[in-house]
Order: structure tokens, then C-alpha cells, then sequence
């Protein structure tokens, strides 16, 4: 009993704990948890959709098969982005209470039109996946429109929310602090948002591009080059390596922005401690607690021409001694970020030259690069893509702190006073790691049952209430083969 | 204006719970069904009877938040600082059960499906009863406006909570069980439309009694809510009991029909009985809608939002019934579309 209470009362004081690092921990994991499967929400259903169209035009087999097995992962992992979406919902209140309590009218206003496009997504997606057995195929296909759209058009109001924090306007203050007038457009139309916003659609195509193109590649590697598999892997990639360059050009407007708008994240991202011109692009490399750079590859006065090439070197860059300390990252958050933006970068560029000698073999040689060196790269670009997406938003993130908006409230003060966030941080780790593993076995098994069966099936809608309730349990199956 | 966003509010809510409290109770009755082998047909009607709708359901809640917290945001960051236990139980317990719903359907073996369909049933009881348990913490006056936190516990432990939770509960089995009458009866499962009738009989009376019980606990407990339900709110409490009675004897009668709209219009009066009782206060005797309420730009764009929403989603909500009701939105089988587009290009 007594170890009982010793227990208790060091759990209790673990519990006293600011809540600060649990509360920003807890929604830094969900957000980067449904960050995932954003992608997957926005972008599916256009691939989904370019296979629907060939299938119903050409009557091509394949595409038509393609199809429809996408339409049935993409409700799966639809349901779980759904649920998750739906956390971070409660999270803006439970964790950040006073953000929301004082500035929910302006923050707040773009979510009033995502919960619109959600909706319409929604009820598409459910139109869509049910409706293959009984609309008409055109009807049909034109039923997958809608949620192509809303898709966008939601992800750009998430942004919007988002991209106020990063640039706050569209509201008056009196004396104490309180919002007493809100501009809904000005919140809406920010000026972060137009950036921010093409940024995460192409990140969306992007990173659903190449996660789904990098499954067939993997399925080729394996020997699985008939027409299906190529097929389903030339709409993905293609998608995939239209948007690679084009996120290179919004990425490199969106990084100018933040050098006039945000010089201090600026100052984070291209690890710059003191005010100055023929800045170095440092590789890698560290700031130091007292306030130098060391190790990495500097490259000489890159920063500085990238940041406005018609001054060239001689561009004056901002360092981070220009703010007081606390209004600017620490200095482990600064190599955070710094970090987390050579992985986007670095990684945005290898996809770049990836999809390069992919459109070149197109436009050359008139066919699809099959090489395995090709096919390797391709199956890991899935996964580089969502590190590269997964570090941008750190950078976009971190690079904010201490700000929860920017220049005008900090983090620290619109936190919940409830100590107890650990608790609901562990539930939250536990449960998220579970669903995750889950959602990549189910998505395996529909996969596997789909081969299995070959073709068509009665069985292989993952809604069918009847798939196969006498349970020739599979693992069984496969143990006589 | 403000009261326009609060009538809003309020039919987000009624919506919610009509719409997306049936999804619930269905859970309810997958949990008491059985065995794998004797609850397989009860399942069978509960899966086909919500698997096109929920996720469009879900969004009810998020727009429930998304109106508090634009419109109301000193009364959202009150409720989700004091309620914060119960808020993140069903916060996780809707991960579980929409996660765990999808899955269900997308695995094979029987061990596999109980397991989801364990986690799906447990969580569909354990939110509508965390809901319940935040509106009787409300209600019961228990959540302090002004930004400080109330009792962590007993703003959600308490006699009026229970009464929430539990009315809760039976309510969206009771809304659920009268649906799935109607639905059984569309699948010719006339044995599985008296299976579910008698449930929903027995579970109108459960209702009848708590609400009844409830009653005397609201007196006790939550003096403001039970003056207002009352006085300003008695004609929508009598409307609902008077929807309820009409609904069980339709049902005792076999009218499922009759007896759906009834029941909705018993359910929803209910929640806006609630709403009318504790006017004009959100959160009852600590903060009025009118001091809580956003500037007018905030509000003007949600109802633009609304606008918009009824311009663009009710016709996409009312073609996914429609679709759903004649029977165009089969679960099994994807082949058709195949063969006729082959066919048409072969012929």
C-alpha cells in the first residue's frame, strides 16, 4: 500500500509538470499523425478518378479495376483522417483553451467553410464508394468530382487558419485585449494564406502521388509487372512528378515570404545568429548555445542570393540576436528547424531529379523507365515524400515558436492550465500507434485478398457486411500453400 | 444575429444528436446482440442500415465546435478548460469507434471482426454518454465562465451528469432501434423488424422512466434548468413526451413509419427543450450568449457559412439519402459498372 502511494505521489508530482511541453507534444504528434493521411484525403480521388475516366471512356480493364480498389482503400483511410480530424478539434479547446477563448472568433473563421467542404467530401465519398454497383458509370464518375474539389478547397481552409497565426489579420483589439471587430475576409485572405495554401495542395499531390506510386513500384520489384501494376504505378508517379517541380517554384516564393514577413524563422531556417549580408547556405551544421554556427557545409552567400537574387550576395539577412531571446526560437528549437528544412529540401530535390529522369525516359524514349534502380527509388519515394512534408511542417511550426500568434500572443499563455496532460498525451500515443499499425495491416490484407481473388468479387468491398463471414481464415489458407 | 447563430447552434445539436446519435445506439445493439452466430443478422441490419451515412454524421460535431468556438469562443474555452476528462474520452472514443467501424468491414476472420467490432460497440456507448455527462455539466450551471477552470470531477461526476449520460445512452438506442425497425422491414427481414420493434418498445419506456426520474434529480440538482423546462421550455418538453407517447403507441401498433418521424421529433424537441430552458445563458447563470458573443464580422461570416452549407451540402446530404433509401448505394459487390461498361464496348 505504502509503495502504492509513493507511486501515486511521485505521479502526482510528474503530474505538476507544466503542461506547456505536454500539451505542444500532444498536438504536434496528432497533427503529424493526420498530416499523414491528408494527402491520401485530397489527392486519392483524383487519381482514383484519372483511372475511373479511362475505364468508363476506353472500357480499359485495368483502369477500371484500379479503380475501384483505390475507391475502397481511400475509404479506409478517409474513415481514420476523418476520426483523426475530428481530435484536433476537441485539442484546440482541451489544450489551448485561452488561444481559443480569446482569438477562436478570427482563428476560427476558416473553419466554419473547411467544416462546409468536409461535409460536402463526406457525403461524396460515401456517394462514390457505394455507388459502383448501381449508378450509371458517367453519373458515377461525376459523383467523384465533388470530393476532388471539396478536397482542395478544404485543405485550403485548414491552411488559412493556420497561415493566420503565421500572419494575423483581419481584426481590431481594444485596450485589454479583447477582439472587438473581425474582418472574416481579411482573416481568411492573409496574406501567409495564398502561399501556404498552394503549398500544402501540391504537398498533397505530391506526397499522394508518390505513396501510391511507390506501393506498385514495390509490387513490380517483386516481380508483378503485368498491366495493372504499371498502370496503377504511371497515374500515381505521373501525378506525383507534375507537382514535384511546381512545389519547387510555391516552395521557393513561400521561403521569400517568409524572409520579408518572418525574418526571425527566416533567421531559424538558414541558421543566421547575427545580422548580415553574404549569408552562407549551411548544410546540415548547428547553431551553439553561445550563439555561433559550427560544422555543416556552408555554401558561400547562397542564402543571401536565394533570398533576393537581384541583389545577389550583398542581400541583407536578418539575424536571431535581433529579437530579445524570449521572442524568438530557442536555441534547440532553431536546429530543429534548421534541420527539419535541409530534409525538406534535400528531399524535395532528390524527388525532383527523380521525377526528371522519369518524364525524360517518357519524352526520349517514348516509354516507362523499368530499370530496378529506378523502380528502388520509386518505392522509397513514398516515404522520403511524407518525411519531406513531415519536415516542412516543422519548419513552418517550430520556426513560429514562441508565438501561437505571431508577434502578438505566446504559447505559453494560451496553454491549458490542466496538469494533467501527460495522461491524455500517453492515451493519445498508445491509441494512434495502435490505429496506425492497423491501418497498414487492414490496408495489406484488402490488398492481399484483392490478388487473391484476381478479379472481381463479391467480397472485396471493405464495407461489405458479408466478406466472408464463414471465415476461411486466410492465415490458414496461406499456411497450405 | 446572435440569436440566429444560437438557434443555429442549437439545431447543429439537434441535428447531431438525431442524426448522429441514431449511428451510436446502433452500436448499442451491435454490443447487446450476442454471439458471433446469434447477433450475425441483428449486425447484419445495424451495418447496412448506417455504413453509407456515418461519416457524414461525424460532421455534425465539428460543427457544433466550429459555431462555439467562432461565435462563442469564451464559452468554448470554458467548457473544454473544466470538462476536459470527458472531453478527451470521447474525443478518443470516436477514434475507436469510426476507426474500428471501418475496419470491421475491411477484415475477414471472425476473431478479427469481434475484436473491432467489440472496440466499436464499447465506444459507442462510452461517448454518447460522456455527451450526456458535458451537458448535464453545463446545464447543472458547473462550468465557471471567465476563463478559470471549474471542479475537474464533479463537474462531470455528478447527479445531473448521470441523468445526461445515461438518458443519453437510451435515447440514441431508442432513436437507433426505431430506424433499424424501418430499415429491416426495407431488407424484407420481417423477423429482424420485430427484433428491433421490441427493443424499441422496451427502450422507450427505459426512456420514459429516466427522463421521468430525471425529473426529480433536475429539481434537486439544477434549479435554473428545471425552472426554465418548467416554464419558458414546457410546451417543447410536452411536444417531445407527447411525440414519445405517440411514437411507442405507433410502434406497439407496427406503424414503423409514423413511428420514425415521430421519434425524431420526440428526440430533437428534447434538445431544444434543454436549449430553451437554460436561455438565455450558454453556460447557465455565468454567461449569457449575448457576453459571450463574437463580433459581428464572426458572426455574419458563420451564417454565411450556413447559407452556403444549406446552398451546397443539403442537396449533396439529401442525394446520399435519397440514393441510400431506393437501394442505389449497395454495400456488396462492385462488378456491375464493370460488366456494363465491358458489355457497351463489347456490344
Amino acid at each position: 500500500v505504502i509503495e502504492v502511494i509513493v507511486m501515486l505521489d511521485g505521479m502526482a508530482a510528474f503530474a505538476a509538470v507544466d503542461p506547456v511541453p505536454w500539451a505542444r507534444a500532444q498536438m504536434a504528434f496528432t497533427l503529424m499523425f493526420h498530416i499523414i493521411l491528408v494527402p491520401l484525403g485530397v489527392s486519392w480521388a483524383f487519381l482514383t478518378l484519372i483511372a475511373n475516366y479511362g475505364a468508363v471512356k476506353h472500357g480499359d480493364r485495368d483502369a477500371l479495376l484500379l479503380a475501384q480498389r483505390w475507391s475502397k482503400y481511400m475509404a479506409v483511410t478517409f474513415a481514420v483522417g476523418a476520426v483523426t480530424g475530428t481530435v484536433l478539434s476537441f485539442e484546440f479547446g482541451l489544450l489551448w483553451p485561452r488561444f481559443m477563448g480569446q482569438w477562436g472568433e478570427a482563428f476560427g473563421v476558416p473553419f466554419a467553410f473547411e467544416g462546409l467542404f468536409f461535409f460536402t467530401e463526406a457525403i461524396f465519398v460515401a456517394i462514390y464508394i457505394f455507388g459502383w454497383r448501381r449508378l450509371r458509370p458517367w453519373a458515377h464518375f461525376w459523383t467523384g468530382v465533388p470530393i476532388v474539389l471539396a478536397g482542395i478547397l478544404g485543405s485550403v481552409s485548414v491552411v488559412a487558419a493556420n497561415a493566420w497565426m503565421n500572419a494575423p489579420s483581419g481584426f481590431t483589439q481594444n485596450g485589454d485585449g479583447t477582439v472587438v471587430a473581425v474582418d472574416p475576409l481579411q482573416v481568411i485572405f492573409n496574406d501567409a494564406m495564398p502561399l501556404m495554401a498552394a503549398h500544402m495542395v501540391v504537398a498533397a499531390y505530391l506526397v499522394g502521388g508518390f505513396l501510391v506510386a511507390s506501393v506498385y513500384a514495390a509490387a513490380m520489384l517483386r516481380g508483378r509487372t503485368d498491366r495493372y501494376h504499371r498502370l496503377g504505378f504511371i497515374i500515381a508517379f505521373s501525378v506525383a512528378a507534375v507537382a514535384t517541380p511546381i512545389q519547387m517554384g510555391v516552395g521557393d516564393s513561400l521561403a521569400r515570404w517568409v524572409y520579408n514577413n518572418q525574418p526571425v524563422k527566416f533567421a531559424a531556417i538558414e541558421l543566421v545568429p547575427t545580422t548580415s549580408s553574404d549569408v552562407p547556405e549551411t548544410i546540415l551544421g548547428q547553431l551553439n548555445e553561445d550563439g555561433t554556427v559550427s560544422g555543416g557545409i556552408p555554401i558561400p552567400g547562397l542564402a543571401s542570393w536565394l533570398s533576393d537574387p537581384s541583389t545577389g550576395r550583398s542581400t541583407v539577412v536578418q539575424g536571431l540576436d535581433t529579437v530579445p531571446a524570449d521572442e524568438r526560437p530557442t536555441v534547440r528549437q532553431v536546429n530543429i528547424v534548421h534541420l527539419a528544412w535541409d530534409a525538406m529540401v534535400g528531399l524535395g530535390t532528390l524527388l525532383f531529379l527523380l521525377s526528371v529522369w522519369y518524364g525524360a525516359s517518357w519524352i526520349f524514349r517514348r516509354r516507362m523507365l523499368a530499370s530496378r534502380w529506378f523502380l528502388r527509388a520509386a518505392a522509397a519515394s513514398g516515404v522520403l515524400a511524407v518525411i519531406a512534408m513531415e519536415a516542412g511542417w516543422i519548419v513552418a511550426e517550430v520556426g513560429r515558436q514562441p508565438w501561437i500568434v505571431y508577434g502578438i500572443m505566446k504559447v505559453e499563455d494560451a496553454v491549458t492550465g490542466n496538469t494533467g496532460v501527460w495522461i491524455s498525451f500517453v492515451a493519445v500515443i498508445v491509441l494512434y500507434l495502435v490505429l496506425g499499425v492497423t491501418t497498414i495491416l487492414v490496408l495489406r490484407g484488402m490488398s492481399r485478398r484483392f490478388r487473391r481473388a484476381g478479379g472481381f468479387t463479391e467480397h472485396d468491398a471493405p464495407y461489405a457486411p458479408s466478406a466472408l463471414p464463414e471465415a476461411t481464415s486466410p492465415t490458414r489458407e496461406e499456411a497450405v500453400r | 444575429v446572435i440569436t440566429a447563430v444560437a438557434v443555429v447552434l442549437l439545431l447543429a445539436v439537434v441535428a447531431y444528436a438525431v442524426f448522429g446519435g441514431a449511428d451510436f445506439g446502433a452500436g448499442f445493439w451491435d454490443l447487446t446482440a450476442g454471439g458471433p452466430e446469434r447477433g450475425a443478422r441483428p449486425r447484419a441490419v445495424i451495418e447496412h442500415s448506417i455504413g453509407p451515412v456515418w461519416e457524414a454524421n461525424h460532421v455534425w460535431l465539428i460543427f457544433i465546435f466550429v459555431v462555439l468556438w467562432t461565435s462563442f469562443s469564451e464559452a468554448y474555452a470554458s467548457i473544454t478548460l473544466t470538462l476536459f476528462v470527458p472531453l478527451m474520452i470521447a474525443a478518443l472514443g470516436i477514434v475507436l469507434r469510426g476507426a474500428s467501424f471501418a475496419f470491421r468491414k475491411a477484415v475477414v476472420t471472425t476473431r478479427h471482426r469481434r475484436i473491432f467490432g467489440a472496440a466499436f460497440a464499447v465506444s459507442s456507448v462510452l461517448v454518447p454518454y460522456c455527451m450526456g455527462a458535458i451537458v448535464g455539466g453545463i446545464a447543472s450551471g458547473r462550468v465557471p465562465a471567465g476563463g478559470q477552470a471549474g471542479d475537474p470531477v464533479g463537474s462531470w461526476i455528478n447527479p445531473t451528469s448521470v441523468v445526461g449520460g445515461v438518458l443519453a445512452v437510451a435515447a440514441v438506442a431508442y432513436l437507433s432501434a426505431v430506424y433499424l425497425v424501418w430499415d429491416a422491414r426495407r431488407l424484407d427481414e420481417t423477423e429482424m423488424a420485430e427484433y428491433f420493434r421490441r427493443r424499441a418498445v422496451a427502450s422507450a419506456i427505459v426512456v420514459a422512466v429516466i427522463a421521468a426520474a430525471g425529473a426529480f434529480v433536475l429539481r434537486a440538482d439544477a434549479a435554473y434548468l428545471f425552472d426554465g423546462l418548467t416554464s419558458r421550455a414546457l410546451p417543447v418538453a410536452i411536444l417531445s413526451g407527447a411525440c414519445g407517447a405517440g411514437a411507442l403507441l405507433l410502434l406497439v401498433r407496427g406503424a414503423a413509419r409514423g413511428a420514425r418521424a415521430l421519434a425524431v421529433v420526440a428526440v430533437g424537441a428534447a434538445v431544444v427543450s434543454w436549449g430553451v430552458a437554460q436561455a438565455p445563458y450558454i453556460l447557465p447563470e455565468s454567461l449569457t450568449f449575448a457576453a459571450a458573443a463574437a463580433p459581428s464580422g464572426t458572426l455574419t461570416a458563420v451564417l454565411a457559412a450556413v447559407v452556403l452549407a444549406v446552398v451546397i451540402v443539403v442537396p449533396g446530404f439529401v442525394l446520399l439519402y435519397v440514393l441510400d433509401q431506393r437501394g442505389l448505394l449497395p454495400e456488396e459487390g462492385v462488378d456491375d459498372v464493370a460488366d456494363r461498361v465491358l458489355n457497351r464496348r463489347a456490344g
